[in-house]
């Protein structure tokens, strides 16, 4: 019976040999796939809290800082807890970094730099490891400006039509660095940090349940029909055709354009009633039966080329890290497909995408790309959230933000025209209440049907200093309704000048 | 007779040798535990250690006098598998304190480890009253009916217990009786390795001999392929009452080869892998297309074929046994530095996982190897007894603990399609633990009769040429006649 025993005894060896051949599979080669899986952050969390995660830092006037998110030592078996000082204010910026769950915004797309484990950080960790000092996470200073953020949250909270949900950007037009980015209604990050399951549980679900979907950033990740704000794409693609401000338009009361009954007039009688407009003054009264005609005249793909010029159509923009290129998912703005079921162009879509309007749809960050390209002498940056890496001593800086031409959208010269027409819109025209003393201010507002709800209410512009651009903006109120539009003017003059002031303050 | 004597010394000096760096690596393992975790090491850190060394110790003792030509790697390499076992489930409960001064009071048989401990202690006791009772293994052949019948009364009364009595976590093994619970089946297996061996040494010549050729292959007839057909559906019975296809499995791989020893022929192994194979279709077809009881089986396939497909739901558990591989990676995370709290039954089915992110590729390879030491040697012991009776028992437990832990071990790997099976010494629970020291006890019964020196007083005559004599056993031809 010896034979058969050493066969079996042959047989076990096979066994554990796929078993050791297993292991090492499981282990050795698919071990970096399964440890750095998404889904298996639970498992590394003792470790990452037993040293600091480093701050999320915004500017607060002058070279100063303050830490919108930082990690503070307990006596817990998590040895840190994560703390969000201001609370709602930079919940969709900061995002929230949860002990039980997947983090989010900077929090996410930051977090090898913040939790110490990237390659940047490699001499910090052997530095921490000879001098026996605790290694702890980098720190990340945002291209955020605190007064514009906390002007663009409070006047949004506060906003006079009691709106609920909005949203307002703005950036620099000459980098693309985001100063302020606020997404209504906000959270309080603070409960999804906790130590307990249960807490955090409870406060997702309470946030997650919530009908107005408070954990969304609808800066970024949601679209709406931008309204009047995309005459100032028809206006460039006019002045690329060799229009000027002053070339006259033909104006009245409605238009019905080729090949439809559809009629489509003025927001009131008194706006452009008149038979000719110049460009400039159309845009100053926002005339819609002008830019339908216009937007007919000048065709589909003319204008959707250059509104893919301002922006539109971007599926890969993100507004994080430029050079790792990773940040927050940028919603694409469309135009929409303006076409016949054959295919060839219709021109009753036409009349009403020209005044933003059927399928056009943008995100808050778009309105605010498009002014900034005006502002920016025609160029569109690259918009971005995190400006500096500082190591966790603070005295290294691994990364300094090197702005990004994004794509030019308009000549320097049609950007001139641009910036005369909007300048106009809110010296004389729809948007006063943008106004900030000292400054050169643009700006187009825009009211959006969605056939659901009350009218949004928008604007977007910037403010510039001379020839230099400082600020681009854009604010949107949903469903807010009569005088949405002059509401997000003010909020938007708000923000102009705290980011204004702040500079002033240099 | 001195130069036997000097033998059998040495041969129990390195296995006390081999024992204290055993309990060495324990007492080491639960330190490191301690000061990763609690940050400091608790002034009584060594007392499961101690009781562990004291009670292998007295083990060892009760083989220098009863069985003093056993092999000597199997009880070192038991104990440092059941030591670890000890020690990691004393980690987890470590998981559950929030303070160190908490943890600090803990007694050395508080908690699952301290449980884990307690059953140890017993256990090994079992094992050394085992070595007391029977002398000669050759003895116990006679109570081999007693041993089938009760193998399969034991094996049955979960199956027909009302659910509240015997179902645990899904699976209906268990006897309970309020807080406490035996796994009966753990039993029945060794009884039922007994009995199969003393069947076949009886009728091994008719069915070796007696057979029609067929397609090459010498197949038996079909009379005396009724037992293996019987234990072939009870199998499959105990697939569908049970929902248990680790175990059937195991209880048909050991009886086929057990079979397979006995008559020499391969025809059965062949025999046994196709009616397996073909079981294991018909279980999955019949689970895809009409469900109800081999419902069970289909699902447990299709998690194995891909975990990812539902992390949240089905595949969850084998999901986070595969990040906890993952993330241990080649040296692990240190004892009491991993998260084994986040795999469901780390105590049990998946202790092995739990371990693995902690000690790492190459710690669970030592373990792997502490396995295979006690299988092959088991193994050995077979081939170098020279009774029958002997041969298959020793043979048949230690390729049933080898096809265990590759069972289970396998299938928290992602190997095969996962079935419950305790981890040999590893997983928490008392049955299991008492079983498997009586295995070892037996294996280390059957390796002393067969190291032991012929002219020792073994009770074995010596043939003239220094062959062992061919030993009757109740009547039965210990060599094959071939056809």
């Amino acid at each position: 019976m010896n034979a058969p025993l050493r066969k079996a005894s042959i047989v076990i060896l096979v066994l554990f040999g796929l078993l050791f051949a297993n292991l090492n599979w499981v282990q050795a080669a698919k071990g970096e796939e399964y440890r750095t899986h998404e889904r298996n952050s639970f498992r590394l969390r003792d470790v990452e809290y037993d040293k600091q995660r480093g701050n999320i830092e915004v500017h607060a006037g002058g070279t100063s800082t303050e830490a919108v998110a930082l990690s503070k030592s307990t006596d817990g078996r998590l040895r840190y807890q994560r703390e969000y000082p201001f609370g709602d204010v930079y919940a969709h910026v900061a995002g929230y970094k949860p002990v039980y769950g997947t983090a989010s915004s900077v929090e996410r797309f930051e977090n090898d730099y913040l939790s110490g484990q990237s390659d940047e950080l490699f001499t910090d960790r052997v530095r921490a490891m000879f001098t026996g000092e605790e290694a702890a996470g980098g720190n990340v200073l945002l291209s955020i400006s605190k007064a514009a953020q906390e002007a663009a949250y409070k006047e949004l909270k506060e906003n006079k039509l009691g709106v609920k949900v909005g949203a307002a950007v703005a950036l620099d037009p000459a980098t693309g660095g985001i100063q302020a980015m606020v997404s209504m209604p906000s959270f309080d990050p603070s409960p999804l940090a906790s130590h307990t399951q249960a807490d955090t549980d409870a406060a997702f679900a309470a946030y997650d349940g919530d009908k107005a979907k408070p954990l969304l950033n609808r800066a970024v990740a949601e679209t709406w029909p931008p309204g009047s704000v995309f005459k100032v794409i028809d206006s460039a693609a006019a002045l690329e055709a060799g229009s000027t401000p002053e070339t006259m338009l033909e104006a009245g009361p409605s238009y019905v354009a080729p090949g439809t009954t559809h009629e489509i007039t003025n927001a009131s009688a008194n706006v452009c009633p008149q038979q000719q407009i110049s460009l400039i003054d159309a845009l100053t009264v926002s005339c819609n039966t002008s830019f339908s005609r216009l937007g007919v005249e000048l065709g589909r793909d003319v204008i959707k080329k250059k509104a893919q010029d301002f922006g539109f159509e971007d599926e890969a923009l993100t507004c994080g890290n430029l050079k790792e290129n990773s940040g927050l998912t940028v919603a694409t703005s469309h135009v929409g497909d303006v076409a016949n079921a054959d295919g060839s162009e219709d021109k009753a879509a036409m009349a009403q995408t020209a005044i933003g309007q059927k399928d056009v749809r943008i995100t808050p960050l778009q309105g605010a790309m498009i002014a900034a390209a005006v502002a920016n002498d025609g160029v569109q940056m690259r918009p971005y959230l995190v400006e500096r890496l500082l190591g966790p001593d603070r005295t290294s800086t691994h990364y300094t933000v090197n702005p990004e031409e994004l794509r030019r959208s308009v000549s320097s010269d049609v950007a001139r025209d641009l910036q005369t027409m909007m300048e106009s819109v809110v010296n004389n025209g729809t948007a006063t209440s943008a106004q900030v003393n000292g400054y050169d201010v643009g700006g187009k507002t825009g009211t959006s049907q969605n056939g659901i709800t009350d009218n949004h209410g928008w604007f977007v512009g910037y403010a510039m200093k001379g020839d230099t651009p400082v600020s681009a903006v854009a604010v949107f109120l949903e469903a807010a309704g009569n005088g949405g539009s002059a509401e997000a003017t003010r909020i938007a003059g708000q923000i102009l000048k705290a980011v204004t002031s702040e500079r002033g303050g240099n | 007779m001195p130069r036997l004597k000097i033998d059998s010394t040495k041969r129990r000096n390195s296995e006390l040798a081999l024992l204290a760096l055993a309990l060495l690596l324990v007492l080491a393992y639960s330190a490191t535990v301690e000061a990763t975790m609690l940050d400091t090491i608790t002034p009584d850190f060594w007392v499961p250690t101690a009781a562990l060394a004291g009670v292998f110790l007295a083990l060892h003792v009760v083989i220098r006098f009863l069985a003093p030509f056993a092999d000597p790697a199997i009880i070192p390499a038991a104990a440092l598998l059941n030591g670890l076992g000890v020690g990691f489930l004393r980690r987890l409960d470590l998981d559950d304190v929030s303070g160190v001064a908490e943890a600090a009071d803990r007694g050395a048989f508080a908690g699952g480890g301290g449980r884990q401990l307690a059953w140890t202690l017993i256990s090994v006791i079992m094992a050394a009253a085992l070595l007391v009772l029977i002398r000669d293994h050759r003895n116990v052949s006679r109570y081999s009916y007693t041993l089938g019948l009760g193998a399969i009364i034991l094996i049955m009364i979960p199956a027909v217990l009302p659910a509240q009595y015997s179902e645990v976590n899904g699976a209906k093994l268990w006897i309970r009786f309020g807080s406490f619970a035996i796994q009966p089946g753990e039993f029945g297996k060794l009884a039922l390795v007994v009995f199969f061996a003393f069947y076949l040494v009886r009728k091994r010549e008719v069915l070796s001999l007696a057979s029609k050729r067929f397609l090459g292959i010498d197949f038996p007839r079909g009379r005396d392929l009724g037992p293996v057909l019987v234990v072939w559906m009870m199998s499959l019975l105990l697939l569908v009452f049970v929902k248990d296809l680790g175990t059937a499995l195991l209880y048909f791989g050991m009886f086929v080869v057990t079979l397979y020893v006995a008559t020499e022929r391969s025809s059965w192994l062949i025999i046994g892998l196709l009616l397996f194979f073909g079981g294991v279709f018909l279980a999955y077809y019949l689970g895809e297309l009409v469900g109800g009881p081999f419902a069970n089986f289909y699902d447990r396939a299709t998690i194995w074929l891909d975990p990812f497909s539902d992390i949240d739901g089905d595949g969850y558990q084998l999901v986070q046994a595969l990040f906890a591989f993952g993330t241990g990676g080649l040296f692990g995370a240190g004892p009491g530095g991993g998260s084994p709290g986040i795999i469901p039954e780390v105590q049990n089915d998946f202790i092995f996982a739990g371990m693995g992110e902690e000690i790492g590729l190459f710690g669970l390879v030592a373990l792997l190897m502490l396995y295979l030491i006690i299988v092959e040697r088991g193994l050995r012991a077979a081939l170098d007894v020279r009774d029958s009776f002997g041969k298959l028992v020793a043979g048949g437990l230690a390729f049933t603990l080898g096809l265990q832990v590759f069972v289970i071990i396998g299938g928290i790997t992602g190997l095969i399609p996962l079935t419950g099976q305790t981890t040999p010494f590893l997983s928490s629970g008392g049955s299991s633990l008492m079983a498997n020291w009586m295995l070892v006890a037996m294996l280390l019964r059957i390796s002393d009769a067969a190291r032991r020196p012929l002219a020792s007083g073994g009770g074995l005559a010596t043939a003239p040429g220094g062959k062992p004599a061919p030993q009757q056993l109740h009547g039965a031809p210990t060599e094959v006649i071939r056809p």
